[in-house]
């Protein structure tokens, strides 16, 4: 059974959000996303200053199965990239929810209030079968 | 080992080089090499060997049963390619006057007659020289169609989850942006999705059918007037043509464009990425775009269309008339087969499927559409066996190469998890169905009891489990010279 911190929160698409308390937030993909995926081989990340809205495309993940589209789970704009995925995409695979990071948004405070809990990204994943 | 591996400095094959054809002087020296091309240096029965040696180790339809799903590795019948090969075919210059060319006209001519009637559409272009570019002629025909109407604002292509990866791809090439529709879980488009999403930026929706789920959506002419009631068109991926050959008419359906895959439908050798033939249909409003050239007939003569004569026409695809060997070939297996063979074509197509299906789930393998009848192809999902016992649909894949059997298709469409996308095709014997579930039988009982044998498949081929992890992160495709210590310039 796959890992879902009870801190983080969660899109339908399988994205996590932590919120950073400072008006900042990370993104990454979920443990589940990763192992659905498999071994991950490249990772094009976000440009640092682009301005996002909620839903936006802006990072890809591809492994040896499919390249998958990453969803900015919030609006904000992009504050810092995870460069060091750029020679080491495995990371996310190897730490999904630490090292694996892939983006941080800026955003007002409460900004992920509205996305899924641990347990309702549990419900969506195990609809999926 | 690479051929250039082989080189040695000096060793050369030149007895059937032409004497004649080494003499450079009429070649402007400014435009000759200044260092020798590094080609490798081998004797003639090096290189005998050698390619001989690599074709030994092919998997292919000429020796193996092929299930790869979407792919129709149907038989090649010899026929197509000897009477394609006549010296009158082979010999041809493209750039040939029409005069000199009303043999090979005269076959495309009725190649876009066949095609036509096949597809119900009311015009065809062979020009396309594979399935790719096919759809990109289509999706631009939408675009162009819009475009003489003054109807700008249509730049959304519709596309369902379910889709060939290329359909995506096709549509944003022609400037189009694409939205995609939910797959409902009997296996046919939302179509309270697909409703939701239509309107006045509808430019079409590119559709497979039957889909890459292995089922023919029933709701095709419900989807038909949602997207034409909204101003869109209809794009047909005639990727599973094979399905419904001779049954029913993409242009019956409603579509408007429509794309074939001749090297997989009218079975030319395909594989290994090429070549192929993507002839486009269209109806009758989009006719003015085809992309040319198209051949007429004009009294006896049959006579090139091209740009002079369509000037709204989406241009060439090509610098010649398409991939003419592929397209005879197809021309010929259409001949041979006629409009009955055409049925019998799909009729066995999906009775094989069906066959195949049944068999599995009898052996307890998990269909993933099991309520719904097979078309030419269908799906399992070995989830339940990934479970149970910790091997996965790639490990199954590779497993089947040891017992003789070409792969099915994994992990596509991605819909389903842990799945294979099995096509037999109609060219199979029952014997031949019937080894590849007893391998697929044996392959679980493997599974169950000795999962490694599964996971360091395949064991008997040349190649053992390529690392095609390390291979993506560390791309390395090019031979070097330094790479052995030879200097090959």
């Amino acid at each position: 059974m796959s890992n879902m911190p009870a801190e983080l929160k969660f899109t339908k698409s399988h994205e996590w959000v932590n919120d950073n308390g400072d008006g900042t937030y990370t993104v990454g993909i979920t443990d589940h996303a990763q192992e659905a995926l498999g071994d991950l081989v490249f990772v094009e990340l976000p440009e640092v200053g682009a301005k996002l809205a909620a839903e936006d495309g802006c990072a890809v993940v591809e492994s040896v199965k499919a390249a998958s589209d990453i969803y900015a789970p919030i609006a904000g704009e992009v504050t810092a990239v995870n460069d060091a995925l750029d020679g080491a995409p495995e990371t996310i695979n190897s730490d999904p929810y630490g090292d694996g990071w892939i983006f941080k948004l800026s955003a007002g405070s409460g900004a992920a209030d509205g996305l899924l809990d641990a347990d309702a990204y549990q419900a969506v994943v195990d609809d999926e079968g | 080992m690479l051929i250039q591996e082989q080189s040695r400095p000096g060793r050369a094959a030149t007895a059937q080089a032409p004497q004649h054809m080494a003499d450079l002087s009429d070649l402007p020296s400014g435009l000759r090499r200044r260092k020798r091309a590094a080609l490798p240096e081998v004797s003639e029965l090096q290189a005998v060997r050698h390619y001989t040696r690599l074709s030994q180790k092919n998997f292919s339809i000429d020796t193996q049963f092929y299930p790869l799903g979407s792919c129709t590795m149907k038989y090649n019948p010899r026929a197509c390619n000897s009477l394609a090969s006549l010296p009158g075919f082979l010999a041809r210059h493209p750039a040939a006057p029409a005069s000199h060319s009303q043999g090979i006209m005269a076959c495309l001519h009725e190649l876009q007659d066949i095609l036509k009637i096949v597809t119900g559409m009311h015009a065809v272009s062979l020009a396309p020289a594979a399935g790719a570019q096919g759809e990109l002629a289509g999706v631009m025909m939408i675009r162009a169609y819009h475009d003489a109407r003054g109807d700008h604002e249509r730049l959304e292509i519709l596309v369902p989850d379910a889709a060939h990866g290329t359909n995506p791809a096709s549509a944003i090439m022609a400037g189009f942006e694409v939205r995609e529709i939910p797959t409902g879980n009997n296996g046919d488009v939302d179509i309270a999705a697909l409703r939701d999403a239509v309107g006045p930026r509808t430019a079409g929706i590119m559709l497979t059918n039957p889909s890459t789920v292995g089922v023919f959506d029933r709701n095709i002419q419900a989807i038909a007037e949602t997207v034409h009631e909204a101003g869109g068109l209809l794009y047909y991926d005639g990727a599973n043509l094979n399905a419904i050959l001779g049954k029913v008419r993409p242009g019956d359906m409603g579509f408007d464009v429509i794309h074939m895959n001749l090297h997989k439908t009218f079975s030319t050798p395909h594989g290994g990425g090429g070549p192929g033939a993507g002839p486009v249909g269209v109806s009758k409003r989009l006719e003015p775009f085809l992309p040319v050239p198209l051949v007429v007939k004009d009294g006896q003569q049959y006579r090139w269309q091209v740009e002079p004569d369509r000037p709204e026409s989406i241009g060439r695809m090509t610098a010649f008339g398409g991939n003419m060997g592929i397209l005879l070939r197809a021309y010929i297996y259409a001949r041979m087969l006629g409009a009955d063979g055409m049925r019998r074509v799909s009729e066995y197509a999906t009775l094989n499927a069906n066959y195949l299906m049944a068999r599995l789930q009898e052996a307890g393998f998990t269909a993933a559409y099991p309520e719904r009848r097979a078309s030419h192809e269908f799906i399992i999902t070995l989830k339940p066996e990934a479970k149970a016992f910790g091997t996965n649909a790639m490990d199954f894949a590779k497993r089947l190469l040891d017992y003789g059997f070409h792969a099915p298709t994994t992990y596509f469409p991605l819909l389903v998890p842990e799945c294979l996308l099995i096509e037999p095709t109609e060219s199979e014997a029952k014997e031949d169905l019937d080894g590849f579930v007893e391998a697929m039988i044996k392959t679980r009982a493997e599974a169950e009891q000795a999962p490694e044998t599964l996971k360091q498949a395949p064991h008997s081929l040349p190649v053992r489990r390529l690392d095609d992890v390390r291979a993506a992160r560390h791309l390395d495709v090019a031979w070097k010279a330094d790479e052995t210590g030879e200097d090959a310039a």
